[in-house]
């Protein structure tokens, strides 16, 4: 069993695809490293990846900031923040969509208000949130929030009222009952519906807290580099390090990589059935 | 009984066989729209489903079958007219008649073995016996190696087969099934009558089958309903009169079953011609050019 499984973890390291996506990014990291040494190509200045630091000044820069507890801290309270305004969008967008798609007078009486608040931009939201809020913390997991509850919720509710008719018809037939149809055929059918609303939420939720730590100065961050991604990219600008903006430009990138897997793993525990195509 | 299916079936057979009903649609209409807009699909419909028999319903393509399937499934009312279930008229949907639907489908999110306890679950009836009974038909539609697969990983002929399996559970007084082979090769559909008979011959409860296949209505019907095109009434009505069990193999060289067949194509032949001449002016184009092309050949 052991064997087998790192023979697969094995195989699936070194298959086709994943070496395309190595020989791919180590590519990419030559043309830029040789770019922004050169800073110009056949006698012409290059636009702007001449300004941009070659990625082994970056990695260096990144060496040292793996000792820093305040790049820790940035990393940690930006998941915070992205985790409790996601789940908090879950628990609320979920049954809420769930709602509206099963019942007439829930939906009439809410559409129309959530239709106009759903294109506010979230990062609109941030004043509002500010004087709203007691605390810088819980205002930027409410602007989190909101990134990541409208997708939720139109998700939701497209999906529950996609389903199919020929689905609730033969339940019918058989003798179910409302609720039983409800748990048994509306649920499972909203579930792929749901998996998406959460990845696309979820990254939406990455763009929302960067911005909204930048906007706001960071929360409760303790040092320099301290107070989320977002804000540790601002703090490098304003200190002039071109390196350490761009480290924190690729751990969100590795952030919100890492979160969509996680999610696609979570989303296909719960559709198995989806796994067979 | 008229298949062997091992000692452990007896008592499972016997569940089977519940009180079966019978439906009766009395002189029954059926219109969409209304004013100049208005579509007669169903006119002036009466006929009977007899109890503990196999009816079959046969007519063209669009004459107005699965309208008057919904009809009896109660998702619509007829415009004029009664439709009894043991005497008593039908308002709705129900319990006592399950009918499967053209288009219906198993739930992609089940198991095979999941779907076809979907009935029973949803009925709080999910016991021992339930359980006994899905392992029966498990077999009996030949399924029960893929009893843990989603329906994406059967083949068509397979998810017919699931589908089946999964309205038999349910032991309804009356199993209406429309076009339930539909789209499947012509082995395949062999294979699910020769399922699907031996699951009668098993029950012998209340059957209404809707088909557009001479051969597939011949090989299963104790009655035989033929319909007129639309708006659809009966044409006639043919007792096949072919004991059971029946065996595809020399089914369709008997002298009576050419004898029903012949009438019935006739009939549908009349029926099919009507569409083209009252309908569509290409079809009727299509006919009368054949036509010509024959003469000149003669
Ligand atoms: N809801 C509706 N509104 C208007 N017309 C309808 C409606 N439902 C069915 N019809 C019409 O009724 C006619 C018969 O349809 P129906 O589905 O009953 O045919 P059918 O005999 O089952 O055909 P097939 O064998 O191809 O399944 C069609 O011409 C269709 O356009
Ligand atoms: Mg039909």
């Amino acid at each position: 069993m052991a064997m087998n499984r790192i023979t697969k973890i094995k195989r699936s390291i070194f298959s086709r695809s994943s070496l395309r996506a190595i020989i791919a990014i180590i590519v990419f990291l030559v043309l830029w490293e040789c770019g922004s040494r050169s800073k110009e190509w056949l006698g012409h200045s290059l636009p702007w990846i001449g300004l941009v630091p070659p990625p082994s000044a970056v990695v260096l820069v990144w060496m040292d900031l793996l000792g820093d507890s305040g790049y820790w801290e940035s990393w940690y309270l930006s998941t915070m923040r992205v985790m409790s305004g996601f789940v908090a969008a879950m628990i609320i967008g979920i049954p809420l969509g769930l709602m509206m798609a099963v019942s007439r007078t829930f939906n009439s009486i809410t559409f129309p208000t959530f239709e106009i608040l759903r294109p506010i931009p979230p990062l609109a939201w941030v004043p509002v949130a500010i004087i709203f809020w007691p605390t810088e913390e819980l205002s930027i997991a409410f602007v989190t929030f909101l990134g990541a509850f409208f997708t939720v919720v139109i998700n939701v509710l497209g999906g529950a009222k996609a389903i199919d008719m020929r689905f609730y018809q033969s339940a019918q037939a058989m003798g179910s009952s409302q609720w039983d149809i409800f748990r048994r055929v509306v649920l499972p059918a909203t579930i792929p519906s749901i998996v998406v609303g959460s990845s696309v939420g979820m990254g939406i939720t990455w763009n929302v807290v960067v911005a909204a730590e930048m906007i706001s100065g960071g929360g409760g961050g303790t040092s320099g580099t301290g107070g989320g991604l977002g804000f540790f990219i601002w703090n490098s600008y304003v200190g002039g390090s071109y390196e350490q903006i761009v480290v924190g430009m690729i751990s969100i990138g590795i952030a919100g990589y890492a979160s969509s897997e996680l999610l696609r793993g979570i989303g296909g525990f719960f559709t198995p059935w989806l796994k067979t195509r | 009984m008229a298949i062997a299916s091992g000692g452990a079936a007896a008592p499972v057979t016997s569940k089977l066989q519940v009180s079966a009903g019978e439906i009766i649609v009395d002189n029954v209409s059926k219109s969409y729209g209304t004013g100049i807009f208005e579509k007669k699909v169903v006119k002036g419909c009466s006929f009977t489903i007899e109890r503990n028999k196999l009816t079959v319903m046969i007519g063209p393509s669009g004459c107005g079958k699965s309208t008057l399937i919904k009809l009896l499934a109660g998702f619509e009312k007829p415009t004029t007219g009664n439709i009894l279930l043991n005497g008593k008229p039908v308002t709705g949907p129900g319990r006592d008649r399950l009918v499967v639907f053209q288009e219906s489908a198993l739930f992609p999110w089940m198991t095979t073995y999941d779907n076809i306890m979907y009935g029973p679950i949803a009925r709080g009836e999910a016991d021992q016996k339930a359980r006994d009974l899905a392992e029966f038909l498990l077999d009996k539609v030949g399924l029960r190696d893929f009893r843990s697969k989603y329906p994406t990983q059967l083949s068509g002929g397979m998810q017919r087969r699931a589908e089946l399996a999964r309205a038999m559970i349910n032991n309804p007084e009356v199993m209406i099934l429309d076009e339930p082979f539909r789209g499947l090769d012509a082995m395949s559909k062999e294979l699910m009558w020769e399922y699907y008979s031996a699951l009668f011959e098993e029950s012998h409860r209340t059957n209404f089958f809707v088909t557009t296949d001479i051969d597939e209505a011949l090989f299963l019907a104790d009655r035989l309903i033929i319909m007129s095109n639309i708006p659809t009434r009966v044409r006639a009505t043919i007792e096949v009169n072919i004991p059971r069990p029946r065996k595809l193999a020399d089914f369709f060289t008997s002298e009576r079953a050419n004898e029903v067949k012949m009438t019935a194509l006739s009939l549908l032949h009349e029926e099919a011609m009507k569409s083209f001449s009252g309908g569509s002016k290409a079809a009727a184009d299509f006919v009368d050019s054949y036509a010509r092309r024959s003469e000149q050949k003669a």
